[in-house]
């Protein structure tokens, strides 16, 4: 009786289909979640929305909205600490936009809300020579920097909602940051603090080799 | 009383079951890193990672410490019959019609070569996302899709193999084979006619 090598073609087939896939997957799944999208708010086809929760430390910030503060400080004139109330009663942006990460995964539509930078800046009153701004996170070591023209950037925020309610936990509760044309990892999340600096600093990925300017599509090696 | 013929050796057991205990620390771990609900409730992100990491690594070496310890011609032969599919084999995949099968049925060789290309695409693409974060040459930005989509089918697959396994009547006894090594012969000779026990 006749016999075929099916077992070994069934093999090389999928892993040559696996392995170009690393060429054309991103924009196959890009181009099958736009088409269902409609259909993807209703019944995510990936859970929480293709969302990932990356930490680099043990555990989660806790919020405690009694005892938390954002600190601004650094080269101001009149550094300013607000609760968590004082934030909220700051007027309110809104915007919907997309989150890249670097690793690859990225989630559209993200319905923000929170405050611009510049009316934070407004009430602290920056030196001339404070030229960056660098965010600290409650999740120590987090932290990274943007000068203040990235930080001027008309859809950067900082977020105390999502997709329509308050921030949660695992999204850097109860304030992050968001810049939408960078990478995830420069929108710290659990913000405690931000100090106004001369110049920027190596963040928390940058000091293990990540591109300080992480423009979507254009650093960390994409788009060379 | 009915007699037992020797279904599977234990080289090929012992390959089953640590590819099985490598799968389900993969599976585990990874589960924690890939679901943001479970990410929260187990923390140290660091450490999971780790342990993602060495069970890769750990589950690669194991295979091959039991090939290469193992009865490797015997491992060569049942590598060669799972990859031969006659007549009967396409029959039975293709028309869904009932056709003599050897010691292993069509739909198990193509379980073997669809788990040993996942294996193999498992273990490139976590390399790449590993290297990827320590160096940008080695980031592509597909990485997390195909590390993920793999993922989804290997539990699409797990799926049916545990329930033809563990639950399906006809064939749940085949699970005393990947075990204890034997099956009942006449239960050999009902669904693997074209195998000759020796």
């Amino acid at each position: 009786m006749s016999e075929a090598r099916v077992g070994r073609g069934v093999f090389l087939t999928t892993v040559a289909a696996g392995l170009s896939s690393l060429w054309w997957g991103k924009r196959v799944w890009t181009g099958v979640s736009r088409a269902i999208g409609p259909v993807e708010s209703l019944v995510p086809l990936v859970p929480s929305g293709g969302w990932r929760i990356y930490t680099v430390s043990g555990s989660l910030p806790a919020f405690d909205p009694a005892t938390w503060r954002l600190e601004l400080a650094g080269a101001v004139r009149r550094p300013l600490s607000l609760d968590y109330r004082e934030l909220l009663a700051l007027p309110k942006a809104e915007q919907v936009s997309t989150f890249h990460c670097v690793t690859g995964w990225t989630v559209r539509n993200v319905a923000w809300g929170g405050v611009r930078i510049g009316d934070l800046l407004a009430r602290v009153e920056p030196h001339p020579d404070a030229h960056a701004l660098r965010f600290v996170s409650a999740e120590h070591p987090y932290e990274d920097y943007l000068t203040l023209e990235q930080a001027g950037l008309a859809d950067v925020l900082l977020a105390y909602e999502m997709d329509g309610k308050p921030l949660s936990r695992a999204h850097g509760a109860p304030l992050r940051l968001v810049i939408p044309d960078m990478y995830g990892y420069k929108n710290v999340k659990w913000l405690r603090r931000i100090e106004l600096v001369p110049r920027e600093g190596l963040g928390y990925w940058e000091q293990l080799g990540y591109d300080q300017d992480a423009w979507v599509g254009r650093s960390n090696g994409y788009g060379a | 009383m009915s007699r037992y013929v020797r279904r599977f050796s234990r080289t090929e057991r012992v390959l089953h079951w640590a590819n099985a205990l490598g799968f389900f620390t993969l599976l585990g771990s990874g589960l924690v890193l890939y679901l943001p609900s479970l990410a929260v409730a187990v923390g140290r992100r660091p450490l999971v990672k780790d342990i993602h990491f060495w069970s890769g690594i750990g589950w690669v070496v194991l295979l091959c410490l039991v090939v290469l310890a193992g009865d490797r011609r015997g491992i060569l032969r049942t590598a060669r019959e799972l990859d031969r599919f006659d007549r009967d084999d396409l029959r039975f995949l293709l028309a869904r019609r009932p056709a003599p099968q050897g010691r292993f049925n069509a739909g198990q060789k193509l379980n073997a070569a669809l788990t040993a290309a996942f294996t193999l695409l498992f273990f490139v693409s976590g390399m790449l996302l590993w290297l990827g974060e320590r160096d940008t040459r080695f980031r592509l930005e597909s990485t997390v899709i195909l590390h993920d989509g793999l993922m989804y089918a290997a539990l699409v697959l797990l799926a049916g193999h545990l329930y033809l396994a563990l639950f399906h009547p006809a064939t749940r006894h085949a699970l005393r084979g990947i075990t204890l090594g034997t099956v009942r012969e006449d239960w050999a000779r009902r669904h693997h006619a074209k195998w000759a026990p020796r």
